[in-house]
């Protein structure tokens, strides 16, 4: 297989447009992922991180959705791509696990045979065919009394293993990116680990790109390979997951890792981040965090900051980062 | 006009705040036709007390009956059996304290911010609200508004007169807060009031919890699945699984050596936030059972690493295992049968 990128995005643009308003949910991105590399996406509700992966597959309503930029997944420029090439791409090639298992399978049909659907319609192999590889893939993602369980409809199912369902169909045609929007966030503790250590050996084995989406760093701690911190439609900050943890260097991440909760932290007070992300159907000047940012100051406000590079794969949007180094 | 004002402590500072005895809800599910009722034990068989000004926090996965503790003790639910005294009062019946009485002192704060709240009322009507049941004038209870939603840090010109909709999750659950105060309460029923926030604002509303307990002596019934932010609030925590308590004790020797091996691989399923250290093997394997037909024994036998046949056989009882601590669990009992028993394998 080729080393081109999986995925490579440049200054992509992502606005939904209704008559009231314009909401301009992703600003200007620049995105890479090799084969086999695993990518967190970091970010609270707004940021613009789930419409960023559905982006990569055009799965944002088209008719509020305005696109710009330049957008290139496994070899396929995705804006010029016509919308009747797009249901070859997904699940063949790319695909997707949602946070809500119950939601994103079909109620009304066994989990079996919505496997055997997908493999039937990209592979056209026959329903036996597709039936005993569906069963192999149950058994792949550990869901106990395989056989019995390709019969069972979603509510039969404990929320593990249907999370474990949706992921069997997501892999079932080998994508060579996979794309998973908090599937661990609605699960317990217990099931979480199994879940994230299941993705990471499914990775491994089928040497897929994974972008993975999530607020929570413990998750990107145990996953990622690196991490993309988004504020405001915006990446305020790249780089590899051990080095982002241990020295968050823009003062959001730096803000959201002293937020987290952490063991021994017992009693103390912990710090907070005032005031709240910007509406982002207003047009924003300059850095997006500056009102909020502790050491803010009135060039921060005059336009955009452009990436630096502080580190050797570290890459940080804020102009007080080269300062203080 | 009733000036509704904090009740006296009665029973002294010895007496626990609320005292839980026995308590047991079981629901019936399926139908007659379908081959009898069947029921699920929910809570089945819960001791706990709550000593004045601690937070107790109660831990588990979805699915162990730590919802249904919360809302039996705020009576919400009737219990199966059981019985609940607060500051040394049984609550209900003709003897101890009344229904309204008592849910004026115990209050409670959901997880969802929205449906907690009427959609068609302002956050001042909503929070005025009680105080006027509660026999307060309405310009008093006005006044009150104003100043709950000063100390749960919204400024009232600014919110008193919008709509649950028109403010942000961390706004509308302090919203909530400040509605579980407007009734000077002792106890305050938490029930995972910050696990639909964002981390930021998280922190936020874990702050302000600390810093109104502080203000107004309040008792704290925290119930949690995020054992990071237990530790953080916590005085002492209780460990359920399928509607049994497994361990009760302090934080801080919990955390620092649990005692049931349920309790050890709740702290295992964390995440490390170290990428150097992450683990290989899941702490626990499969989803918690069907609570409607539990296993046999000892109810964690099935997913236990350290399951002998004698687990499957009874069920333990919670028993004191030193630093005021408690666990449920036969290999924790010095000289039980548990060292000569055989070895559970999955049937």
């Amino acid at each position: 297989m080729s080393r081109q990128p999986l995925i490579r995005a440049r200054g992509l643009h992502v606005s939904f447009v209704s008559r009231d308003a314009t909401i301009a949910a992703v600003n200007g991105i620049d995105l890479d992922l090799n084969e086999g590399q695993v990518l967190c996406v970091l970010g609270e509700s707004g940021s613009g991180k789930s419409v960023t992966l559905r982006a990569l597959m055009r799965l944002n309503p088209k008719a509020k959705t305005v696109m710009r930029g330049e957008l290139n997944v496994a070899g396929h420029d995705m804006m010029a791509l016509p919308e009747s090439k797009l249901p070859a791409l997904r699940g063949k090639v790319v695909s997707m696990i949602f946070q809500e298992p119950m939601t994103a399978l079909d109620p009304v049909f066994p989990i079996g045979r919505q496997i055997v659907e997908t493999i039937v319609r990209h592979d056209g192999v026959s329903k036996a065919d597709a039936r005993q590889r569906a069963l192999d893939l149950l058994d792949l993602v550990q869901i106990p009394s395989a056989k019995m369980r390709l019969n069972a409809y979603p509510h039969e199912l404990s929320g593990g293993l249907r999370q474990r369902a949706m992921i069997a169909m997501a892999i079932s045609c080998r994508p060579r990116l996979l794309l998973a929007d908090e599937p661990t966030t609605a699960l317990d503790a217990t099931v979480q680990i199994q879940v994230l250590l299941l993705l990471r050996q499914l990775q491994e084995e089928l040497g897929m790109g994974v972008v993975f989406v999530t607020h929570d760093l413990g998750v990107a701690g145990e996953i990622a390979d690196r991490v993309a911190v988004m504020y405001a439609g915006r990446i305020v900050e790249q780089g590899s997951v051990s080095s982002l943890l241990a020295r968050p260097l823009h003062p959001y991440t730096q803000g959201l890792l002293g937020a987290t909760v952490q063991p021994g932290s017992r009693g103390a007070r912990l710090t907070t981040i005032p005031g709240a992300p910007p509406d982002l159907r207003r047009p924003m000047q300059g850095c997006a965090f500056a009102p909020r940012c502790p050491q803010a100051e009135e060039s921060c406000r005059a336009a955009v900051p452009e990436f630096c590079h502080p580190a050797p794969g570290r890459t940080v949007r804020c102009i007080k980062v080269m300062e203080t180094l | 006009m009733a000036k509704l004002d904090r009740e006296p402590e009665r029973g002294g500072p010895a007496q626990p705040l609320l005292i839980v005895k026995g308590l047991m809800k079981h629901f019936p599910v399926g139908s007659v036709l379908s081959g009898g009722r069947k029921l699920v034990r929910a809570v089945d068989g819960v001791d706990l007390t709550v000593q004045k000004q601690e937070t107790l926090a109660i831990v588990g996965e979805s699915g162990c009956g730590k919802s249904t503790v919360s809302r039996l003790i705020m009576s919400l639910l009737e219990p199966t059996e059981g019985e609940i005294i607060f500051d040394g009062d049984p609550v209900g019946g003709y003897r101890g304290i009344g229904l309204k009485e008592y849910r004026r002192q115990v209050q409670m704060v959901f997880q969802d911010s929205y449906s907690s709240l009427n959609p068609r009322l302002t956050i001042e009507e909503s929070l005025a609200y009680g105080p006027v049941v509660h026999g307060v004038s309405r310009r008093e209870a006005s006044e009150r508004v104003r100043d709950l939603l000063s100390a749960v840090g919204l400024a009232p010109r600014q919110y008193a007169r919008r709509f649950p909709h028109e403010l942000s999750g961390g706004q509308r659950q302090r919203v909530n807060i400040a509605r579980a105060l407007a009734l000077r309460p002792r106890l305050i029923i938490l029930d995972e009031p910050v696990s639909a926030l964002d981390k930021s604002v998280e922190a936020q509303v874990l702050n302000l919890l600390m810093d109104l307990k502080e203000q107004f002596s309040l008792t704290y019934l925290f119930i949690s699945h995020d054992l990071n932010v237990v530790q953080h609030v916590a005085d002492r925590v209780l460990v359920m699984y399928l509607g049994k308590v497994v361990e009760v004790g302090p934080v801080d020797s919990i955390f620092a050596a649990p005692a049931h091996p349920y309790t050890q691989a709740l702290m295992d399923s964390r995440p490390s936030m170290d990428p150097a250290r992450r683990r290989t093997e899941p702490p626990l394997k499969g989803d918690p059972p069907n609570p409607i037909e539990p296993p046999s024994g000892c109810h964690f036998h099935t997913r236990c690493a350290i399951a002998r046949e004698m687990c499957a056989g009874t069920a333990p009882a919670l028993l004191n295992v030193g630093q005021s601590r408690e666990a449920a669990c036969h290999a924790v009992v010095p000289g039980s049968a548990f060292v000569a028993s055989e070895r559970w394998v999955t049937p």
